[in-house]
């Protein structure tokens, strides 16, 4: 069995499953918790100066039938006092002395930070995270994501951080930024020793249409808050692997967080570049206990994969993540229909038609019909193959695929509802050899026909 | 808001009032779960599996995204039965059955009750005057008169109605609605919420209903008659929707007397009679294999009969009745005894049912010896009906076919005579009340084409 343990900054942690700098880490009783359940390590939630919360903090939003796709919050970090967090974390480290303990720190003044750094290190923290990110309330006092979107202030703090500071230094970043490169490299240039991303995304996530006022209300109003949830995983592989594959940032361990809900998403972001992931919603939403899966879900693929540590996936997906222009444009594949499997429900034929290039074909219609329909080429044949699955009504047939429109974009794949069901197989390409857009380029031959006149005219020139 | 008609309700004390509903309404959040689970199918099955050609996925997809409204509109601009038909249809066969889900292995998506979220939901609120209030024609000055008040002339009605036409309805028996209000079981739908349908499309235009009023032929109308040479005269179209006669009876020895009932008069007797009463009765046949036979033993099992018996003269496999309601009816203790006759039924002394003789069956025949006796105090003749279509050859030009059934154009449901169409079990034999509806549509289009002329 593969061996999850970690190295982060020189920390040892027993598996690279962290809980985020959140409610689920808010207290000492929850990270011990958290700790019985199996997480490696955890991210206190955020420690400064205490606020005062309001009450009604979150909002989610839903798809179809899933709660809580994603999650909006508008809390604050730490509303207990200093001394009371203190002493759990003390209690905490005493008793799980092998499990990561990091401190998130979120303050104003080089003195607040001097002796903030000082008090989390005398109870045991073996890291600090900087919180960067916060996007709701705190960046309004100037704290927050207001540092994270600046690069020379992120920079400035990070420095002050790490000369104070005897143990490893985190910088969570903020995904409000234009480029995340910009607080990556100053994090790096500060000094830092890692970097954590991404934190929750400025959202509102919807509004209460009866009342006229967005949601999470509090009495008459509401407030911007930070979107996070299995919605922003996406965003949050992004980030990670612009950080990883970075000159400066790509140095420095990261830890990973956005979405993650299972070992899946872990591996994932592992693959694209995290030494550690961070999770919150998912803790939010079904508990500690989901890191049984995680564990043993990792496990297990390390094991499928012969791999014999974390640190052997670390990155393994990263050096195929490349720019548009490196793409092979012979590359060639078309959808395919397993008649054995496909219900009849015609949701590839409707997404084909309107949202990609009008391919698939419903079988039994007249040219005629299908030219009505909206096709534009209509093939040779288009076989009846009945649905064979039992208990349906004679006359429904599986839609047929015309390969010579089918532009292999997956679309159909991705609506239909039965996995497996249309698959996308390669043919030859059309090129006959491996050829980028960057190759076009090089070689002076990314000019398309029927471009503008004026580019062909500024072509002509070249 | 116009206050409701005025329709005959329905008196206290029915048997009926005591059963449950077999499929509870949804809540609201029931629904919408349900919602979500349709795959929103396109060219879906569900929709060509319905007689009306309800565009399901859409209406589904309407309750999803809390568009209650749309989705009533949507069934029901196909369906103006689509209240009831909620709850009646055996969606099973129909929508249900052509489900995608069925051949995933899944749980088809709920349709009926769906269906009726939407439109219960909705029609709660002002009932379709006030769904289709800018719709709604003004008068146009023509007269339609309607033979029957089941769902076939009241569908037809309803969408007449809207056109601004002025609608008349005769019907002979006491209360209106047909067996919407005095056939169905009661634990899919009850009479007074089929009477809230009624009074819903009342509310849409000018509809009168003469209930105690048999259509007669000949010249001469006493009192509770109306001659069809009159309608012809006074009204600009005329609609049968006649459905069908009295129970057929078998022909068993001592058959007719007190205990044995025509199974559709039984459940009319259950739905709307404070005076019938099953005391005493703790055994019960039910002769027949039909739908109306396995509904009558269902809710006979379900009124607390303790022993009810449903006797078919042929196999399992050749009774018409629904797999489905089957299944349903002997889960609450209806027994099935196939290939058997009724061949006596004993009665004693002051003429009360005791027994009944079943033979044994072969090819649908008893087998002459194979008697056996079993008690019972109820016996249900559920083995057909007959026909009420006489009346209809008084217009002159409407002919019958060789089974009794009203001769209609198929696309338009025109009779023989130019001014007269006809719809629903008169015309189709007896099917479901969204065959009614869609008949009873059928026969409006063109009906309005022709009074439009």
């Amino acid at each position: 069995m593969a061996d999850l343990e970690i190295t982060f900054c020189g920390v040892k942690s027993p598996n690279p499953f962290w809980l985020a700098s959140a409610p689920p880490a808010n207290t000492g009783g929850q990270v011990m918790r958290a700790f019985d359940a199996g997480w490696g390590g955890a991210v206190w939630k955020t420690l400064g100066d205490p606020i005062t919360n309001v009450s009604s903090r979150f909002g989610g939003i839903d798809y179809a039938n899933a709660r809580m796709m994603g999650l909006n919050n508008i809390e604050l970090i730490t509303d207990r006092p200093l001394e009371v967090n203190l002493k759990e974390m003390y209690e905490v480290k005493k008793r799980y002395p092998k499990h990561t303990l990091v401190a998130s720190l979120m303050v104003e003044t080089r003195e607040n930070w001097r002796e903030i750094i000082k008090k989390v290190e005398d109870v045991g923290s073996d890291i600090l995270e900087l919180n960067f990110g916060c996007p709701h309330g705190m960046c309004e006092r100037g704290m927050g994501s207001a540092v994270g979107q600046e690069p020379k202030v992120l920079e400035e703090i990070t420095r002050w951080v790490v000369e104070d500071a005897k143990v490893p230094v985190i910088v969570k970043l903020t995904p409000n930024t234009g480029d995340i490169n910009e607080p990556a490299e100053a994090a790096a240039k500060g000094g830092a020793h890692a970097i954590s991303l991404i934190n929750t995304i400025k959202s509102l996530i919807g509004v209460d249409l009866e009342k006229m006022v967005p949601n999470p209300r509090v009495a008459t109003k509401s407030t911007n808050g930070g979107y996070c949830g299995p919605a922003v995983k996406p965003i949050a592989l992004f980030m990670v692997s612009q950080v990883a594959k970075n000159e400066l940032s790509g140095k420095l361990p990261i830890s990973g967080i956005g979405g993650i809900s299972n070992w899946r998403d872990a591996a994932e972001f592992i693959a694209l570049g995290a030494t550690s992931v961070q999770v919150c919603t998912a803790v939010m939403h079904y508990g500690y206990r989901i890191v049984e899966d995680m564990i043993e879900g990792l496990s297990d693929f390390l094991d499928s994969k012969g791999m014999k540590s974390v640190e052997e996936l670390r990155g393994k997906a990263l050096d195929s993540y490349v720019e548009w222009g490196d793409l092979d444009l012979d590359y060639n594949i078309k959808a395919q229909i397993n008649a054995d499997t496909c219900i009849g429900c015609n949701l590839c034929y409707t997404a084909c038609m309107d949202g990609a290039h009008q391919c698939i074909h419903i079988p039994g219609r007249t040219k005629e019909q299908s030219l009505a329909a909206g096709h534009y080429h209509i093939p040779d044949s288009v076989p009846l193959v009945p649905v064979k699955v039992a208990g349906i009504p004679a006359g429904r047939h599986v839609p047929v695929v015309d390969e010579h429109e089918c532009i292999g974009c997956n679309l159909c794949a991705l609506v239909c509802p039965v996995p497996g069901t249309i698959t996308m197989v390669e043919r030859a390409g059309s090129l006959g050899k491996k050829e980028t857009w960057n190759d076009r380029v090089a070689q002076g031959r990314d000019l398309n026909p029927g471009s503008l006149e004026s580019t062909v005219a500024k072509r002509a020139k070249r | 808001m116009r206050p409701l008609p005025v329709l005959p309700q329905l008196p206290d004390g029915r048997l009926e009032e005591g059963f449950a509903e077999s499929k509870p309404a949804y809540n609201e959040a029931e629904a919408v779960t349900e919602a979500n689970r349709c795959l929103y199918c396109v060219d879906a099955p569900c929709v060509k599996s319905c007689p009306t050609g309800i565009d399901i996925p859409e209406f589904i997809r309407k309750i999803a995204t809390g568009n209650v409204k749309g989705a009533a509109r949507t069934i029901l601009a196909e369906n103006i039965l689509g209240y009831s038909c909620a709850r009646v249809c055996p969606v099973e066969v129909l929508c249900a059955g052509g489900c995608v889900y069925n051949a995933w292995g899944r749980q088809p998506i709920a349709i009926g009750r769906l269906q009726r979220f939407a439109t219960e939901t909705t029609l709660a609120q002002g009932g379709m005057r006030a769904l289709y209030a800018s719709k709604i024609k003004p008068k146009t000055g023509k007269r339609v008169a309607l033979v029957g008040a089941g769902p076939a002339s009241l569908a037809a009605a309803a969408l007449l109605a809207m056109e601004g036409h002025e609608c008349v309805i005769f019907e002979r028996k006491q209360y209106a609605g047909g067996l919407n209000t005095l056939g169905i079981a009661p634990y899919k739908l009850k009479a007074n919420d089929a009477m809230k349908e009624i009074a819903w499309i009342f509310e849409l235009g000018a509809i009168e209903l003469r209930t105690g009023t048999s259509v007669v032929s000949g010249d001469i109308s006493i009192e509770g008659t109306v001659t069809a040479k009159s309608l012809l005269r006074d009204f600009d179209a005329v609609f049968l929707g006649l459905g069908l006669g009295p129970d057929s009876a078998l022909g068993a020895k001592n058959e007719a007397g007190p205990g044995v009932y025509g199974a559709v008069d039984l459940i009319e007797k259950i739905k709307s009679d404070p005076a019938m009463t099953l005391k005493g009765v703790t055994h019960a046949l039910v002769i027949g294999g039909g739908n109306t036979a396995i509904d009558i033993a269902h809710e006979l099992a379900l009124l607390n009969v303790g022993d009810v018996a449903m006797v078919y003269r042929r196999g399992r496999e050749d009774m018409s009745a629904y797999a489905h309601e089957i299944e349903y009816g002997m889960k609450h203790g209806v027994r099935v005894l196939t290939e058997r006759v009724l061949t006596e039924v004993v009665r004693d002394a002051s003429g009360n049912v005791t027994h009944g003789k079943l033979a044994r069956a072969q090819g649908g025949k008893p087998v002459p010896g194979t008697e056996e006796t079993v008690p019972c105090q109820l016996i249900a003749m559920a083995i057909g009906q007959s026909r009420a279509t006489e009346v209809a050859t008084a217009f002159d030009g409407v002919a019958l076919d060789s089974k009794g059934r009203v001769v209609v154009d198929p696309t338009t449901h025109r009779t023989g005579n130019a001014k007269v169409w006809s719809g629903g079990d008169c015309v189709n034999g007896g099917k479901e009340v969204v065959n009614a509806a869609q008949e009873a549509k059928l026969a409006v289009r063109d009906m309005l084409r022709a009074l439009a002329g």
